[in-house]
Parts: structure tokens; C-alpha cells; sequence
């Protein structure tokens, strides 16, 4: 593992802590607080109930698998789940915030203190506290490239729930931070609370940056909103503790603020619309009552949760005996490691995790095929590899068959009898192959003899050439031995 | 016809069942006296043509022996109701031309049991004000004259104003009303007409223009306390669509009716004998305490420490939640819009224009109340000041089966009087906005008159869900004082 | 505490109302007024006292997980200023 991450100022070294806040949307059919569906991509206002345009008179009434998703989310991340919760209006004003308020959670959110332990390169761990998970409801949408003068609100997002969980400032890199992302989808994927799909929003982040010199107590902070891709993330810590630094080191001091990521031009920028004087006036929403959870009701929800990724992982390190790195890819998604356990099944897991991890996810991520829609099935993978193992095919043979496969989609054995590919471990046919190099090469031979043991590779070459690559190359290397030193 | 104006809506249901009278003829009388009393401004929007529709329909039912409890009996619409179809406007300028596309539960309910629509009354705008004088549609005159200033028109109270003037003078046979703070009870009073405020969460809240959430009730404004039993009946009930809405069964309120006081344990809070309040009106107290004493109650003093506290705490916790309440109103999907060159000046203009005087001042308060480094100040005070006032109770109700006091600390007030300042007008909801801190039932019953003959009204307040109480001892008050509601009528 | 005319001011801004100069001097009066009214409940000790969260004492209802509402944008939009292609239409906002 490399030292900390560092940025070299004029000054000296500067340390960036970044703590993030993500909004992850709930998988739910309807939203938070009315019956209107949550289905992405619909015709502006059509998945608008009365309550989501807060006309006037209309009230919330919570959804209960929002609460639950949020409870298990909490449970994922060893959180404590708070068995008592209130909602609270935050009060501000914008086009598409359409009750003038946003229901939220404030002092008492549902979930409190967790964690997440990050899979750093090199098979390391780290750490990472959570502050608090609570939900909250999604504003509606604003068009502002739709008319020269106008700004167009479709409401269809208006109330759909989300989870603000709130990371507290543990992160030290634009990588650290990159890790946290991934992880934190992987688990919201496993549990199935959030589909985090950051294209299309399902998942954002919100960005505290502040640098300071190693050890030196925390800088000010200030808040990149939005961000929907981890490729952004990184660019956005990058730039942002860049200017922080060099405003410092220019005799300024940084003002707390809200901004923005320009992705087109690398910068980050001062969010106008928020330069109001943040004042939310958060106070409990009166329509709401205080949430109650039953233990036995969260109880049942931890015992229905699936086999976590942390938990994954340490299993198949254990049972499959794979690398720390290894484990950490097959977990990240879920359908990923339920195809890997297929794999592996019966065979040799390690020779499967390097077959789908090298050759599979090689072949899939050059067009950009997800797993799901592999050509190569996990029956059919498993299928290769047991020619493999039982001495079938040799593993370079196995690379032509597997590029065969996945063009195809035919199955390997299919494959190997077709083109002939069948190994030659016959020891009389490959006995007769290796006389025949012996004989066509008396100099070499001769050569050898004398002590020149180099020219041994040039004899397996040679029978491997002669056999068209269809040798057992582990039969010939023994047989060859044998006949030399005879 | 002046009988058919007469009938108490027990009277009215009993006649249509016996078909002595058709809804279409009830409909059409209180149709004519709405356009005679039109210049009293009690209703916003008067629907004929909709209530003579609904009573023909009731009439087909009634012929066929069917027929919900409130079946062909017109009453009225507070205007903070949205009513399917129908300008519901809260009073105010910025809710211009809204026409809601959804039924309020509650009248939805009152519709479902066989009620007609005459229209929708005058309120105070989004129901602030105790004298219906802030309403953009303009004041309400009270169909009452005082005897010694006959010309001065007098303000009905507030917020239902509208409702008010309109059960007393006749132009409905009976009305909905909300209470926040007193805007059923202060205007039953004012009006010389029974206004009952039942339990917080008895009947829904959605469909209702908010004001303070945790405070808002509607209830029924009536001539007697039958017919407030009756019409509390067919508005009430659970509603899976508002959070706070109760699923207690409510008690069998016409058991209650037919039950005397005999043995019932009457409070009289020493609290509410305030300094400076007008002699008659603590003089009525003390007749009501005697009139429920010879009924056959024990009177207990009680004491409610916190009373004076009620609504210094009440102008906190209202402001506030209406601030965020109206936050809404923004001239983006609904009502008026003041154009301006970006979107928070739009917001401005419209908001600045749209709200009135009164309704500017509670924003501004509840947003400062609510407002960083101010809010552990006054409303998490307020609020822990709130639990204090419903503990009283709470302690009260341990020896007591209900309590007596006055609805108003005075008779109704000429228009223009208590408008020089806002804590003079707040001070009118003295004895009722305790009992809506606290969440509680109560009913104002008409019991007497002023010395310049004007009515005035008695509450009796009960424990949470206890209505039947409540209406048991205000029937009580209610047959030993013999008011005659139908005064207002006359003089008008 | 005593509100003079610029926070009465930003209050203003804070809740969205214009008001007119010549109405900001007679409202910092009014406010005042009402707040110093108010400030008696500051004789009322509270320290060990919870606030009041709900009068009935229930706790949230929930609901079921079910679409029910919405497909109705003609009814969303029908009482808006300004709607265009199904949206509500505002001042440009600069983000």
C-alpha cells in the first residue's frame, strides 16, 4: 500500500478529508408519503398525486416498505435503529419543492451510528463511520434549457423516498471516497433498497471537502452537491481541494458554501440559487406523528437479511481460498458471486475465480456486456474448466475455446470435438511424436547430450508443434526427461 | 314560510322522514333567505343550483324510505373546505379562482349521508382571526344588534364567521365550521348558536385548508345541541388519509343527549376568572354552575395553573406551523401569481400580494419562531409550555367528568373595534384556545344575553374522545337556559 | 429581544413577502409588540419538562406499499398561472 494521499502545496504537504452524504432513492412502488408511483421516466406530472402538488388540505400518510427498506439499510450497515423517530419539515422555498417544505428527518432520524469497511487495492481494509441514515422525501425536477426564459417542473420525483445516509469525515482521498461509493451501492444492490443506479439518479452524493495539514484540526468545509457518477467524484475532491489549497496559500480563507461540478470543464463552482442564508427552520411536520417501530418487526428484518458482501467475502476467502482482492470482485454484486458460487461448484474454486475474473470479465467488459447477459453461462464456463481439469485440453487450448465460446455460445466440449482440439495424452502416440523430433534432430540431440540442457524447451517445442498443440504439454515434459536421460 | 326557517335540524330530518316537507322545499326556503341576507356577506359562493340538485336527489331517496342520517338538510360550507368542483378560496386572495378537483373528507362524509350544499361561507382569512374581519372576500356582518348602538353592525367572531351569521340568521339550517383556537366556539358564542370542537383527530383533516395542523378541527355549527350531535355524527370518523385522524369509537351521542347531569362532576376552574373580565359574563358563569348544580351535578373548583400561559403559547405554535403551512402558496401550481423578473421575486409579489395584513404578520412570526438560534427560545418552549397546559387537564379530569366556563370574555364586539391591535383581537380566544393546546372537546352553548342584548355563550370542555360528556352537560345548560336561538332571525 | 428593521427585513426575504417600505416601520412595531407579549412564557419553568409531540398520543399510521394515486396530470396542472406541455412553467431559475 502506497503512503496517504498527499497533495503538494507551495507549503507543503496538505491532507483532504471528505465526508459524504448520499441520497439513495428507495425501491418501492409508491413514494414516501402518497400513493403515486415511483417508475422512473414517465410523461412530466403523470406520477403526480394531489398530495405530491401540495395542493391545498393535502396530507402524508408514510409508506410502509419505505420504513423497512430504511431499517434494513440501517441493519446492513450495523447500524443502531432508532425504535422511535420523528419527521421534520425543512422549511425552504424552489419551483420544484412544491410544499414549500421538504419532510425529512432532523434531529431524531430513523437510523444512527454504523459503518462500512471499504476494500482498498492491495486486499487492505479501512473503516468508515456512519453518522446517520434518514428519510426523507425527493423534490420534482427543473427543466432550465427548455424555454429562453421560462424553467419548466415535471413533479414526478416530487415525494419519492430517499435515504440520506451521512458518512462522517473518515474519507482521506478522492479513491477513499471512490471505494465508499461502490461499496455502499454494493450493499444497498445486496439488500435491494436502492437499485443505485446513479445514471438515472437513483443514487447522488453530496461532497464535503476541507484540507488541512496533517494534523492540524479540520478546515472549512464546503459542499459539492449532486454528483452522480464516482468518475465525477474524484475529478470534482480533485479540483475542489486544489483550489481550497491554493486560496490558503494565497493569504485567503475558504467560505463555506454550497457548489456545484462543472463535469465539461473540471471546475467546481458557487451554486447561486443557494446563496440564501441557509436557514431551514427545521421543526417536527404536525401531520406526521412520531414513527414507532416494533423490535420484533426489526428483528425479523435482520434475520431476512441475505448474506452480506463483508460476510461474502470472508467465506470465500476461508472456503474458496481466495486472495483478499479476488473475494473483494466476485462480492461486489451479488448476482456476480451467486454466478461465481455455480462456477466453483465441484471444481477448483481458484482456477474458476482466475477464469472468471481474468478471461470472463475480460471478454464482457471489452463490449460492455453485463454478466447477466453473458454469452458464456456459469454451467457452460464450468464446463471448460472440467475439460481442464481432467486433461482434456490444455489451459492455453482452453483460451481458443473459451474466445470460440463466447462468440458462439456453443458449449466447450461441443467445441473441442468439432475442431479436433482434443489433447493427446495417449503415451505411445506422444512416445512416437518425441522420436520423431529426436530423429529429424540428430545435431541438437547431440548437442544436448553434451550438456547444452537448454535445449530441452526446443524438444517439448517441437513435439507440441508437431502434435499441433494437441499434446498433453505435461505428459511430453516427463516423457522427454525420461527419453534424454535414457 | 318564517316555519320552515324554524325547524332545529333534528326537527328538519324528523319532518322530511315523515315527507310533512320535501328537501327541495327546506332548500328553497334557506335558497331565499341566503339572497335576503345577502348583504350580511356570510357566504363567499352561494351554490343554489348544486343544493337544489342535491335535494331533488334526496327527495327520490326519502320517498323511497332511504336516506343517510342528514338526508335533504341544507347546511353550508365553511370556506376552508375544498369542495370538488366549487372556488374554494380560504378567505384569501391568493387562493384567486382555485377550483379544487377534490372532496374535503369531511364533506365528503356530510354529502355521503344525504346533506345538500347551500354554498361557502365567510371565514377570516386561512381562518386567523377571531372577528372575521381579515377575510379578502370582506367583513361578515352578525345578524345580532346590540340594544343600545341598533346601527352598528357587529362582527360575528372568528373564524367561522361566515358559518355563524349564517345558522343564526337563518341563510343555513346548519354549518361546518373549523376550530384552531376558537373559530368554532368564539363565533357560536358571538352568534348566539351552538359550536361544537370536538376531539382533536375526530374528524379529518384532509381536504381541509391548513392553518396550524396540530391544531385544526372541524366541527359542526347548529342551533341546538342535538342537532351539533347529530351533524358531529355523520362529519366524524377515521380517515386512513390523515395521519393524525383517531380511530376511538365515538360514544353514543344520542344516548348522551337523553342522559341528565345527575352525578356528573362539573370543574370550575378558578383560573379563568381573569382580571378585567366583564361582570355579566362571570355573573352567566356563575348562573350556568348553578343551572348544572340544581340539574343534579357535583361542582368541583379545579385549578388549571398554566391557563395564562395558553395563549402567548398558542401564538407561537400556530404562527409557526402556519408559516410553513402556507409556504405552499407560491403562485406556481395554483391561485395568484404576481409576475416578476426572476423566481423569488415572483414569489415575493405574489405572497406580498396575495396574503393579507394578518396572515403576513403570523408568517412573519411563525418564521422568526422557527428561525435559527430562536427556536429552543419560543417553540420548543411553546411546546413544552403545551404539555404543561395538557397535563393541568390531564390532573383535572382525574376528579372531574367535564368543565365549565365561558367561550368569550366578551359579547360581539362592532365592526372596526379590536383592530388597532393584534393582541387586543388574540385576547378574544382567552377560555377556548387552552382546551385546543390541549386537543380537547368542547361545545359553546347559547345561554344568555348581554346586558345590551347581545348572546352569550357558555363552553363545557370533556376528556379526550369523551364527547358523549360533553354533550350531556351542554344539553343540560342548554334546557335550563331556554335561549331562544331564534332571536337573530327576528331582528333581522 | 427586540427586532429592529433589517431583520424584520430578512425575515421578509426568509418567508417570501414583499413589503413595501412604508409597511416595514409600523410591522417591526407590531412584532415587537406580539413578541414581547410573548415573552412571558419564559416565567414558566420547563427544564424537566418533554414538549408535546402529538395530543392523542398515537403513534404514525403506516401504509401499504401499493400504487393508488396519480395518472392525472390534466387535475395537477389544472389550477396552475402557467403550465406548458404538462409542466408548470416559472421565472427562469439560474442554478
Amino acid at each position: 500500500m502506497a503512503g496517504p494521499y498527499r497533495i503538494q502545496g507551495e507549503t507543503g504537504e496538505w491532507e483532504v478529508v471528505l465526508g459524504l452524504e448520499v441520497h439513495a432513492q428507495v425501491t418501492s412502488h409508491a413514494k414516501l408519503f402518497s400513493g403515486s408511483s415511483t417508475t422512473f421516466g414517465a410523461e412530466p406530472n403523470t406520477q403526480v398525486s394531489l398530495v405530491d402538488a401540495a395542493m391545498p388540505g393535502m396530507l402524508p400518510v408514510i409508506n410502509r416498505e419505505c420504513v423497512e427498506q430504511a431499517v434494513r439499510t440501517g441493519l446492513a450497515l450495523r447500524a443502531k435503529i432508532n425504535l422511535r423517530s420523528v419527521f421534520d419539515r425543512k422549511n425552504y422555498f424552489y419551483a420544484d419543492l412544491p410544499q414549500g417544505y421538504q419532510i425529512s428527518q432532523y434531529k431524531d432520524p430513523i437510523v444512527g451510528e454504523g459503518e462500512i469497511v471499504l476494500d482498498l487495492p492491495g486486499g487492505e481494509t479501512k473503516t468508515v463511520g456512519i453518522e446517520r441514515l434518514h428519510l426523507e422525501q425527493d423534490a420534482g425536477k427543473s427543466l432550465h434549457d427548455q424555454h429562453p426564459t421560462k424553467s419548466y417542473i415535471d413533479l414526478n420525483r416530487s415525494g419519492v423516498a430517499l435515504m440520506e445516509i451521512v458518512s462522517k469525515p473518515d474519507l482521506r482521498s478522492p479513491e477513499e471516497a471512490a471505494f465508499y461509493v461502490k461499496k455502499l451501492r454494493s450493499i444497498l444492490r445486496y439488500i435491494g433498497t436502492c437499485d443505485g443506479n446513479m445514471q438515472e439518479g437513483s443514487m447522488r452524493a453530496d461532497i464535503n471537502v476541507s484540507v488541512r495539514k496533517p494534523g492540524d484540526p479540520l478546515g472549512t468545509r464546503c459542499e459539492i452537491k449532486n454528483m452522480n457518477s464516482v468518475r465525477f467524484i474524484q475529478q470534482a475532491i480533485e479540483y475542489e481541494a486544489r483550489r481550497q489549497i491554493e486560496i490558503i496559500e494565497g493569504g485567503g480563507s475558504i467560505d463555506q458554501e454550497t457548489r456545484l461540478f462543472d463535469s465539461s470543464r473540471g471546475e467546481t463552482r458557487s451554486m447561486r440559487s443557494k446563496e440564501d442564508a441557509h436557514d431551514y427552520r427545521y421543526f417536527p411536520d404536525p401531520d406526521l406523528l412520531p414513527l414507532e417501530l416494533d423490535p420484533s418487526r426489526v428483528a425479523a428484518l435482520q434475520a431476512g437479511l441475505p448474506e452480506l458482501p463483508d460476510a461474502k467475502k470472508a467465506r470465500f476467502m476461508a472456503g474458496f481460498s481466495l486472495s483478499s482482492y479476488d473475494a473483494a470482485i466476485l462480492v461486489e454484486e451479488r448476482a456476480t458471486a451467486d454466478w461465481y458460487e455455480v462456477l466453483a461448484r465441484g471444481r477448483d474454486a481458484k482456477l474458476a475465480a482466475n477464469w472468471m475474473i481474468t478471461e470472463l470479465f475480460g471478454a464482457l467488459n471489452k463490449p460492455g456486456i453485463n454478466l447477466a447477459d453473458s454469452p458464456v453461462s456459469a454451467d457452460a464456463l464450468g464446463g471448460l474448466i472440467d475439460l481442464i481439469a481432467d486433461g482434456t485440453i490444455s489451459g492455453r487450448q482452453a483460451k481458443d475455446v473459451f474466445a470460440e465460446m463466447f462468440e458462439t455460445g456453443k458449449d466447450a466440449a461441443a467445441i473441442v470435438e468439432e475442431k479436433g482440439l482434443k489433447q493427446v495424452s495417449d503415451s505411445g502416440a506422444i512416445e512416437a511424436l518425441i522420436d520423431e523430433v529426436l530423429a529429424d534432430n540428430p545435431d541438437k540431440l547431440a548437442e544436448y547430450k553434451a550438456g547444452k540442457d537448454k535445449l530441452f524447451g526446443f524438444f517439448v517445442g517441437q513435439t507440441m508443434k508437431k502434435s499441433q498443440g494437441k499434446a498433453n504439454p505435461g505428459m511430453v515434459n516427463e516423457m522427454l526427461k525420461a527419453k534424454l536421460s535414457g | 314560510m318564517a316555519s320552515l326557517l324554524d325547524f332545529s335540524l333534528v326537527d328538519a330530518r324528523a319532518a322530511l322522514a315523515a315527507r310533512e316537507i320535501s328537501s327541495v322545499e327546506l332548500t328553497r326556503a334557506y335558497i331565499d333567505q341566503m339572497a335576503a341576507t345577502a348583504g350580511r356577506n356570510a357566504y363567499i359562493t352561494a351554490t343554489p343550483d348544486k343544493a337544489l340538485a342535491m335535494a331533488e336527489a334526496s327527495d327520490t331517496r326519502l320517498a323511497k324510505g332511504e336516506g343517510g342520517a342528514m338526508e335533504g338538510l341544507p347546511i353550508a360550507i365553511k370556506d376552508l373546505f375544498c369542495t370538488e368542483g366549487v372556488l374554494t378560496t380560504a378567505g384569501s386572495h391568493i387562493l384567486g379562482g382555485f377550483i379544487p378537483p377534490y372532496e374535503s373528507t369531511v364533506s365528503s362524509n356530510l354529502w355521503a349521508s344525504g346533506a345538500v350544499m347551500l354554498g361557502k361561507t365567510n371565514l377570516d382569512e386561512f381562518a386567523m382571526g377571531s372577528a372575521n374581519v381579515t377575510s379578502y372576500y370582506g367583513p361578515v356582518e352578525n345578524p345580532w344588534r346590540s340594544t343600545d348602538a341598533p346601527d352598528k353592525k357587529r362582527v360575528p367572531g372568528g373564524s367561522s364567521g361566515g358559518s355563524a351569521a349564517a345558522v343564526a340568521g337563518r341563510a343555513a339550517l346548519a354549518a361546518t365550521g373549523t376550530d384552531t383556537g376558537g373559530s368554532i366556539r368564539q363565533p357560536a358564542s358571538f352568534c348566539g348558536i351552538v359550536g361544537m370542537k370536538p376531539t382533536y383527530g375526530r374528524c379529518s383533516r384532509w381536504g381541509i385548508v391548513a392553518f396550524a395542523s396540530s391544531l385544526d378541527q372541524a366541527g359542526p355549527m347548529t342551533r341546538t345541541v342535538s342537532d351539533a350531535a347529530l351533524m358531529l355524527g355523520a362529519m366524524a370518523g377515521h380517515d386512513p388519509k390523515d395521519s393524525t385522524s383517531a380511530a376511538e369509537p365515538m360514544a353514543d351521542l344520542s344516548a348522551a343527549l337523553g342522559q341528565d347531569v345527575k352525578g356528573m362532576r362539573i370543574g370550575v376552574p378558578a383560573e379563568y376568572r381573569m382580571d378585567g373580565m366583564p361582570r355579566e359574563i362571570d355573573a352567566l358563569w356563575s348562573q350556568g354552575i348553578q343551572w348544572l348544580r340544581d340539574a343534579g351535578a357535583e361542582i368541583v373548583d379545579i385549578s388549571l395553573p398554566h391557563t395564562k400561559y395558553a395563549l402567548p403559547t398558542y401564538y407561537i405554535i400556530a404562527p409557526a406551523e402556519a408559516s410553513s403551512n402556507l409556504a405552499r402558496y407560491d403562485g406556481v401550481r395554483y391561485g395568484l401569481r404576481v409576475d416578476g423578473d426572476s423566481l423569488a421575486e415572483m414569489y415575493a409579489n405574489t405572497r406580498g400580494e396575495g396574503f393579507g395584513p394578518e396572515v403576513q404578520r403570523r408568517i412573519m412570526i411563525g418564521t422568526y419562531v422557527l428561525s435559527a438560534g430562536y427556536y429552543d427560545a419560543y417553540y420548543l418552549k411553546a411546546q413544552k409550555v403545551r404539555a404543561l397546559i395538557r397535563r393541568d387537564f390531564d390532573l383535572a379530569f382525574e376528579t372531574v367528568d367535564a368543565i365549565l366556563t365561558p367561550t368569550a370574555p366578551s359579547d360581539a364586539f362592532a365592526i372596526g373595534e379590536n383592530e388597532d391591535d393584534p393582541i387586543k383581537m388574540y385576547l378574544n380566544d382567552v377560555f377556548t384556545v387552552p382546551a385546543s393546546l390541549a386537543g380537547l372537546p368542547g361545545v359553546s352553548v347559547p345561554v344568555g344575553l348581554s346586558a345590551r342584548g347581545l348572546p352569550l355563550g357558555l363552553q363545557v370542555l370533556g376528556r379526550m374522545f369523551d364527547e358523549g360528556s360533553v354533550v350531556r352537560a351542554g344539553r343540560a345548560l342548554e334546557l335550563a337556559a331556554g335561549f331562544d336561538v331564534s332571536a337573530a332571525a327576528r331582528e333581522g | 429581544m427586540s427586532l429592529d428593521k433589517a431583520t424584520v427585513a430578512s425575515i421578509a426575504t426568509l418567508a417570501r413577502l414583499r413589503v413595501p417600505d412604508d409597511r416595514l416601520e409600523p410591522m417591526v412595531d407590531e412584532l415587537n409588540n406580539i413578541l414581547g407579549w410573548i415573552e412571558q412564557l419564559s416565567e414558566v419553568d420547563t427544564d424537566t419538562v418533554a414538549p408535546l409531540a402529538s395530543v392523542t398520543g398515537h403513534s404514525l399510521p403506516l401504509r401499504e406499499d401499493v400504487v393508488t394515486d396519480g395518472g392525472y396530470p390534466d387535475r395537477v396542472t389544472a389550477n396552475a398561472p402557467e403550465s406548458v406541455h404538462g409542466f408548470y412553467a416559472v421565472p427562469k431559475v439560474v442554478e
